[in-house]
């Protein structure tokens, strides 16, 4: 077993077996987080710098964390501290970053491929925090360490994920994924969300969730953007909740076990009702948590072992 | 001194020629051609096992002078023009300022007078500033020395605004070109919307944006029977709109560039700014309808859309890229490698979209033809020439071309404009 | 890379009779036994220091917990690997805070894999002490440690390579030196 990619851009270009990798290392990371002193010294000295031009909290701090339990020294740059604002271009920004000998940049982006443009000219690992609509490959397994610890397998299990999936990153990162490792994805949500292409990424398309929730394992509930209402992709927040929300009435259409995600922040009472989101079922917090640990399990896969060659 | 070209494989779309002939010229203008002229006296080019055509034309070319002379210049443009082979191109009005009246028109013709070793012709704006409103002053700009009108790239959106450009065109015998999009179902798209644009998260451009204004300038230009030229034909869809409308008989040409023959939306997988262009790579599906166009007699020209931005434009964020891909210096050797070497089409089909067509889709009477009292422009190729695009060695001020590193068969060879060999420089 | 044996050490009867040798040595110095708790580092220390335990649960009836250590993040030569070593669980589930600690690891050679071990120790709790067994000691230190309790002693080139073979994993108990073999 071995890990041979220089940066982590996306689940795309992972195989099954590189996401295996990946989940059995962070196993051993989640026992460090629970330790008193949640603290190895693995990556000693080396340098990384969460690049983030898009605000964040979670992501931002549990990448943070991970690094910190892996005594790696990490720098926060955001947009709005950045000399970006000042219309300096996104290559100069990373050029002087890099100049300070960084061995990882972490990356988040409103735009899709900024990563990829990155590490065409970059020295360091680059990790995908995230890129426009495009993925957030470390949110897809930190969902899918969830689901394992949950369900111990992916194979056949049916999950629904429902909101905007055409806007979401996390749905595609998801997607990609869990076909990959055999489980029976549905994508659920108002046609402007969901185009009839996604089926070619080997997934079911519904616009009803009433009649996709049937016999679900897990379900997976997106975040709205409220702003897009003013684009006209669906009417009003009220039909969206009526027509697409998670409401206990639903869920009990799913098997008896099933599972609840988000990937947060959640709108209470929009897409899933607060009573669901503290619920039992919800795993909301667990995903949190196994963030940390499978940050960590990243990161020691790309920076432990001497820098490799071969890049992709 | 008179230059007399011999030996050559002279092929002419408009009489139909295709035999070894002779060809002599004086003061610019094709006086004989036949099978043997004597030599004597002459200045005498060999063009033994090779192509003479009519000079090619590329109606569809941004010059950006004046206003963006760090992306290129009329000299520049002109330069990189004559080595891939055209003695004329049609420069678009998106300058700055904007072609929009007859001063611009005359700079530009004056600048291409000092300094372009080819022959320039300017497009002028449909609407003022290309805001697609007010028409501007088309006859006085045909006076100036317009040869057609455009917006190309802030396409008019309002019908009546076209209807209107379409009108009064009709008065200057000129053509009105279409940069076919509807903006408000292109807005923020950066790539063809599909599959691809979904795999990769970006935003898309729907075929649909081209195709509701193909119709929509279709229906105009038969209901006020004016001429209406359809620039860069992208999808499967405009096509089939563009075939129903010949074969109606209305007033409408097409043309398609190299890169829209050539590559598709799947590469767009490396984020790779040399790969956006407006309209943008299309699907497979579309690719393979454009080849069936032409070798349909369906498009009538080939057009490079030759636009130049900088490499520090260029090397930003996909989203930030500005739209284009040049085109002058690697066209004629992409499509004699893709189509004349492939089958697709016929010599003379390929030398009449590259020549005869658009000049008489420009109106220009004395080009695209090779015969007695014509201009003496002649693009002269060598089929079997390989070589290798690298864009280290082109003369355009920019390089955003995704063709960099590929090996083709056939090249132009020699340029001559007005009589004067023009490329291989000095 | 083929290997040439060069020598078969010990054999099955020679490792059980060192590891009773060692659990009285452990019994007689360690007067609460009760304090005490095993951590094997991966991989064939947790099967020593298993065999350890049940012999003093033979000797002495005493149940004394085996835990085991893997030591990757705390391994100080990263930089030096071609890939990264597959970590694995550390599987501790007492606490090792005011307990007598016996590390067993099956060769002692460089010492930095005991050291790596003790700063793995330490980040999981404040240990009473900390005593060192060793099947073999095959010298060349490069730190100052030395093992408490040791099997065997063996003279080694550095270029030797020592395996030791435990039935639970290798299906027999054996130690044996090997030497890459030249490739005149």
């Amino acid at each position: 077993m071995s890990f041979k990619h220089k940066h982590l851009l996306g689940i795309q270009a992972l195989s099954a077996s590189d996401i295996l990798t990946i989940l059995e290392t962070a196993e051993s990371f989640l026992e460090i987080s629970a330790r008193e002193v949640k603290k190895v010294p693995t990556l000693r000295g080396k340098t990384i710098v969460n690049l983030f031009f898009e605000p964040s909290t979670r992501t931002r701090s549990s990448f943070e964390l991970a690094a910190k339990r892996l005594s790696a020294d990490i720098i926060n740059f955001s947009n709005q501290t950045s000399s970006v604002s000042k219309g300096e271009s996104l290559k100069d920004t990373v050029l002087s970053l890099e100049a300070m000998n960084t061995d990882a940049i972490i990356v988040r982006h409103s735009y899709a491929g900024a990563p990829h443009f990155i590490s065409t000219f970059c020295r360091s690992h680059i990790i995908n925090a995230g890129d426009g609509a495009h993925e957030h490959p470390t949110q897809a397994l930190l969902d899918a360490f969830t689901i394992k610890q949950e369900k111990a397998k992916f194979k056949n299990l049916k999950v629904v994920i429902v909101g905007d999936i055409l806007h979401s990153r996390v749905a595609r990162s998801n997607i990609f994924l869990l076909s990959k490792m055999g489980a029976k994805v549905v994508c659920v949500g108002p046609p402007a969300f969901l185009p009839i292409e996604f089926q070619q990424f080997g997934t079911q398309i519904d616009y009803n969730l009433d009649r996709a929730i049937e016999g679900a394992d897990v379900i997976m509930t997106l975040r709205i953007q409220l702003e897009r209402q003013q684009k006209n992709s669906f009417p009003s927040i009220r039909e969206y909740r009526n027509i697409y929300g998670l409401t206990e009435e639903r869920f009990r259409k799913a098997k008896k076990d099933a599972i609840i995600m988000h990937p947060g922040p959640i709108n209470r009472g929009v897409e899933i009702s607060s009573d669901l989101a503290d619920s039992l079922q919800s795993i909301i917090l667990k995903q949190v948590e196994n963030g940390v640990a499978v940050r960590m399990a990243i990161l020691y896969l790309l920076l432990g072992g001497k820098d490799r060659e071969t890049s992709d | 001194m008179r230059l007399l070209i011999k030996n050559g494989r002279v092929i002419d779309p408009y009489s139909g020629t295709d035999e070894t002939l002779d060809i002599l010229i004086d003061k610019g203008k094709i006086i004989d051609i036949k099978p043997k002229i004597d030599g004597k006296d002459n200045k005498v080019l060999d063009a033994s096992r090779l192509v003479v055509a009519p000079g090619f034309i590329d109606m569809h070319v941004h010059l950006r002078e004046p206003g963006q002379e760090d992306k290129e210049t009329i000299k520049t443009g002109s330069l990189a023009a004559a080595k891939g082979g055209f003695t004329s191109v049609a420069c678009m009005p998106n300058t700055n300022p904007v072609n929009d009246n007859c001063g611009v028109t005359e700079y530009i013709l004056a600048e291409s007078k000092k300094h372009a070793i080819i022959n320039i012709f300017p497009i002028a704006a449909i609407t003022k500033g290309l805001k697609g409103e007010e028409l501007t002053d088309m006859a006085d700009l045909v006076d100036s020395g317009a040869c057609a009108f455009s917006d190309d790239g802030q396409p008019v959106q309002n019908s009546q605004v076209m209807r209107r450009a379409l009108e009064y065109s009709k008065i200057t015998n000129v053509s009105i070109i279409d940069h076919c999009e509807d903006k408000n179902l292109s807005r923020d798209g950066v790539m063809h919307e599909g599959y691809y644009s979904y795999l990769f998260g970006l935003k898309g451009i729907p075929a649909a944006s081209e195709e509701t204004m193909v119709s929509r300038d279709i229906i105009l230009s038969e209901k006020y029977q004016s001429k209406i030229h359809i620039a860069h034909v992208s999808t499967k869809g405009s096509i089939d709109l563009i075939r129903w409308a010949k074969d109606k008989k209305i007033e409408v040409t097409a043309e398609v560039t190299p890169h829209h023959l050539l590559l598709t939306d799947n590469l767009i997988e490396s984020y790779d700014t040399n790969l956006k262009v407006n309209p943008p790579l299309r699907s497979e599906t579309d690719k393979k309808a454009l080849l069936q166009a032409i070798k349909d007699g369906i498009i009538d020209a080939f057009a490079t859309d030759h636009a130049p931005h900088t490499f520090d434009e260029k090397e930003v964020e996909f989203n930030n890229a500005p739209f284009g891909i040049i085109g002058l210096e690697t066209a004629v050797s992409l499509l004699l490698d893709k189509l004349i070497h492939k089958n697709i089409i016929s010599l003379q089909r390929f030398i009449s979209m590259f020549s005869t067509n658009p000049a008489k889709i420009l109106g220009l009477k004395n080009k695209g033809k090779i015969c007695v009292g014509a201009d003496a422009d002649l693009t002269i190729l060598n089929l079997q020439k390989d070589i290798l695009v690298d864009t280290n060695t082109f003369v355009s001020k920019s390089r955003n071309c995704p063709f960099n590193g590929w090996r083709l068969k056939g090249a132009p060879v020699i340029t001559i404009v007005g009589g004067k060999k023009v490329y291989p420089f000095k | 890379m083929n290997e040439k044996i060069k020598a078969r050490v010990m054999d099955s009867r020679k490792i059980k009779r060192v590891l009773e040798r060692i659990t009285t040595e452990i019994i007689e110095r360690n007067r609460d036994l009760k304090n005490l708790v095993i951590i094997g580092i991966r991989t064939r220390g947790i099967y020593i220091g298993k065999r350890i335990s049940k012999l003093i649960k033979n000797a002495e009836n005493i149940d004394i917990p085996v835990g085991v250590l893997d030591i990757t993040l705390y391994r100080d030569d990263f930089s030096e690997l071609e890939a990264q070593h597959m970590v694995k669980k550390t599987e501790i589930d007492f606490s090792v805070t005011d307990k007598d600690v016996l590390l067993v690891d099956d060769v002692l050679f460089t010492g930095r894999t005991i050291r790596a071990a003790m700063d793995s120790l330490i980040d999981l709790g404040r240990p009473k002490t900390i005593q060192l067994l060793v099947l073999i000691d095959r010298g060349h230190r490069e730190l100052p440690i030395k093992a408490d309790y040791v099997g065997k002693y063996l003279p080694t080139s550095r270029r030797e390579i020592v395996h030791v073979k435990l039935k639970e994993i290798d299906n027999k108990d054996e130690v044996l030196i090997t030497e890459p073999s030249s490739l005149e």
